[in-house]
């Protein structure tokens, strides 16, 4: 079946945002060369940073194990380079804030040749060890969100996954390195979802592609043998589909439920990017060290697709790719819907940075606001049919305890009322605001 | 690439828009009364014209005059006032009185919008506020129709008639079509009331015209299609009923939508995303209720007309429409 033929999936509501891949599509995954100097944060993952096992001065190699996971809810952290460890101390996090770092300098001698170790034989691990290898791999979501991946493998045993979801839905605009990915390297990507389906006793695996990719729906339909349980699902191109619960309603036309999660439903859902680490890692033994990265946006003088070490410092990164243009006002960590404006270029790619993106003033003016006209395209926007309008009216205002009945905590920030706001009120940053203050509310 | 100055412009995602704007919604409402005040001029002559001028002058001035100064500017570029004043203006009768038509374009923007706040916050649809102060200060100016179709420089004698004098009352007068429809039982042919050569309010009385104007709205999404879908309906509903019942008392269900200012009404006045609900089902709500009050009023009221009324009182009714017609937001049962 044609993927253009097919009828597209798609879930209630969403947006529209231009979506100004064509930049970068066409260009095919290049490596960046090593730079001299990397900075690892131990808190790069979701949940509790990681405890460093290694001393200033330190000699590291290529893939050596840095950092291990503390506690449970936390991931391994290895090493990108070979080189020499000068510092662990506080260093500025994209986020903004000063954290603990590793930083590295890298040996210029060093060949950086990844030393492959002998395959992991996945087949013959219990869910159990399949879980630890998961978590010393240091593997997490690469979608954006850095969740630790064996989190989500280790469910209790009175659950079961029924259906392995596949994200390749890369719905934020400018970003291509996923698309790239499964037209690069689909044969990685099925691996890991033949890996991650076995280990997990699902019986099925979808794959979810915004049909604004064709090629990469063909790709991996010509790679997929008649045996396998595994489906290619073209979806409608439509923000924020590439969200855990939206792309399983997109998919499957089912919700998951408040307060549950995708495995209640027996589901697991993981990015393109992940099940094709995980596929690297159970093939060769290398941990998640490297990453794809998208340079785009209109302030880059030669935007990319590359494959660079996590750590890599921003700065570098842009130089790679002809430093940025004379306009640039702002570079963005991560898609322009949910990123994170960079306050210096001094910052490290992360597992979880999907793209570096440089806008110029005029993308980065903020609209004129007017007052709300209850116009409703939020609500029309807004993915978890929340009510946008009243929210921001409420968080304005500071009635915290109202928002919460209007279920503000089901807002994924996803921001797609601000960007169908013609009054450009900041919907979005007013409800993220509040529900800050609710968390230090409650907190004390 | 800056050597070391850091690229300094900071604020939170999401960093894109979509391009229409605030202002824009209301400059396309002006844009689709174009030819609903092209038909005006056509059927009622300069008149017309003046009428909606000097509406439109006293709701763009009061707006100007009492906005709080911070705001001035703002308020007069989201182009709600020249809006507010031609809607005014579109609902008074060719003859009006050129100052009782600027009063009512005051009354509009004062009473209407700026007592509640300004924009976004006045409970009730502003032109309509300002009509209502009219209909109930000069009730005999307002329903003083003068005929269609004249020559295009001769004025109604009441015009130009000086503030709180006599206006000239042996105006050639002439009814409305619901006018003759409930008084002498007589109908109107609906070629004419789709093109719009019979008495009545400015606006009003070329159906075809509104049509096309509601069609680049709805196309444009400037307003919520499912208020006038669910005003026609609801009022075609309740009046083929009656029809039925008896077709020599009441008038069937096409002279009720065509007839007045119902779909004048439906497409510019009740789609007023400020004073209608903005829920999916909260529209729907809001849409029936007046369908249905318009056909109450006009058949059992003892007005001719009940647009307006029946608007007004949907719009008082949408705070409780929205708080009872949330959406239900994903994942809960």
């Amino acid at each position: 079946m044609n993927a253009l033929t097919a009828r597209p999936h798609s879930f209630r509501h969403g947006i529209h945002p231009q979506e100004h891949k064509q930049q970068t599509v066409h260009l095919p995954t290049q490596r960046m060369p090593f730079v001299s100097q990397y900075i690892l944060p131990l808190n790069q993952h979701a949940g509790k940073a990681a405890r460093s096992l290694v001393k200033s001065g330190e000699r590291v190699q290529r893939g050596q194990l840095l950092a291990k996971p503390d506690g449970f809810i936390s991931t391994a952290l290895h090493s990108p380079v070979t080189g020499r460890v000068t510092a662990i101390a506080p260093r500025r996090h994209p986020d903004g804030r000063l954290t603990t770092a590793i930083e590295i300098e890298a040996d210029p001698y060093a060949t950086q040749r990844y030393a492959a170790q002998s395959m992991i034989d996945w087949r013959t691990l219990s869910r159990q060890e399949f879980v630890e290898h998961v978590q010393q791999a240091g593997l997490v979501g690469m979608g954006g969100a850095a969740f630790p991946s064996h989190v989500k493998y280790a469910f209790p045993d009175d659950r079961c996954v029924k259906h392995l979801v596949i994200n390749g839905a890369e719905c934020e605009p400018y970003l291509t390195c996923d698309h790239r990915l499964m037209l690069e390297r689909p044969a990685a990507v099925l691996q890991g979802i033949e890996i991650l389906r076995q280990q997990l006793g699902a019986e099925r695996a979808s794959i979810g592609v915004e049909m604004n990719k064709p090629d990469a729906i063909r790709a991996l339909r010509d790679l997929i043998r008649p045996d396998q349980p595994i489906a290619v699902v073209p979806l409608q191109v439509k923000y924020p589909q590439g969200a855990e619960k939206i792309l399983i309603q997109a998919m499957f036309g089912v919700e998951v439920p408040a307060g549950k999660l995708p495995i209640d439903l027996g589901m697991v859902v993981n990015n393109v990017a992940t099940v094709a680490a995980l596929a690297d890692y159970f093939g060769t033994g290398m941990p998640l060290i490297e990453r794809t990265v998208t340079v785009a946006g209109p302030g880059v003088v030669r935007p990319a697709n590359l494959q660079v070490p996590i750590g890599t410092p921003v700065r570098d990164v842009l130089a790679w790719c002809g430093g940025l243009t004379a306009d640039t006002k702002a570079v963005i960590m991560g898609g322009p819907m949910m990123g994170t404006p960079l306050v210096s270029l001094d910052v490290p790619i992360l597992k979880g940075s999907t793209g570096i993106l440089a806008f110029s003033e005029a993308e980065m003016e903020l609209p004129t606001e007017y007052t709300c006209i209850h116009c409703g395209r939020c609500i029309e926007a807004c993915p978890m049919s929340l009510n946008p309008s009243r929210l921001g009216r409420l968080a304005k205002v500071r009635r915290h305890q109202d928002m919460e009945k209007y279920h503000v905590m089901d807002c994924m920030e996803c921001g797609s009322c601000t960007f169908a706001c013609p009054s450009g009120i900041p919907i979005v940053q007013l409800v993220r605001m509040a529900k800050a203050a609710m968390r230090k509310e409650r907190s004390t | 690439m800056r050597a070391k100055g850091l690229p300094l412009h900071l604020h939170a995602a999401p960093f894109l828009q979509q391009a229409t704007t605030t202002p824009r919604v209301m400059l396309d409402v002006v844009y689709a009364l174009v030819p609903v005040i092209l038909a005006s001029l056509w059927w009622f002559g300069l008149s017309a014209l003046l009428v909606l001028l000097a509406s439109s002058a006293g709701a763009v001035l009061t707006e100007w005059l009492f906005s709080p100064p911070h705001r001035r500017g703002a308020s007069l570029r989201d182009g709600s006032a020249i809006l507010t004043g031609l809607l005014v203006g579109l609902t008074l009768p060719p003859g009006m009185p050129l100052w009782m038509a600027s009063v009512g374009g005051v009354a509009s923007i004062g009473l209407g919008k700026l007592v509640w706040g300004g924009l976004g916050n006045n409970l009730f649809n502003p032109a309509l506020v300002g009509r209502a102060f009219l209909q109930a200060a000069f009730p005999s100016a307002i329903t003083t129709w003068t005929p269609c179709c004249g020559d295009f420089f001769s004025l109604p004698p009441g015009t130009l008639a000086f503030p709180f004098m006599h206006a000239g009352i042996d105006a050639v007068t002439s009814a409305t079509p619901l006018g003759l429809m409930k008084f002498q039982q007589q109908a109107t042919p609906y070629r004419d009331l789709l093109i719009g050569n019979v008495a009545g309010s400015l606006g009003e009385t070329s159906g075809m015209m509104i049509l096309l104007g509601g069609v680049y709205l709805v196309l444009r999404r400037s307003i919520d299609w499912r208020i006038p879908a669910a005003i026609v309906l609801s009022a075609a509903l309740v009046s083929g009923v009656l029809f039925l019942l008896n077709a020599t008392r009441f008038p069937d269900p096409a002279f009720m939508i065509l007839s007045g200012s119902l779909l004048f009404g439906a497409i510019y006045m009740a789609t007023d995303p400020v004073t209608s609900p903005l829920t999916p089902r909260g529209t729907w709500i809001f849409g029936v209720g007046i369908g249905v009050l318009v056909v109450l009023i006009r058949l059992f009221g003892g007005l001719p007309e009940g647009v307006m009324y029946a608007i007004l009182l949907m719009n008082a009714a949408t705070p409780l429409i929205a708080r009872y017609s949330q959406p239900r937001v994903f994942g809960h049962g």
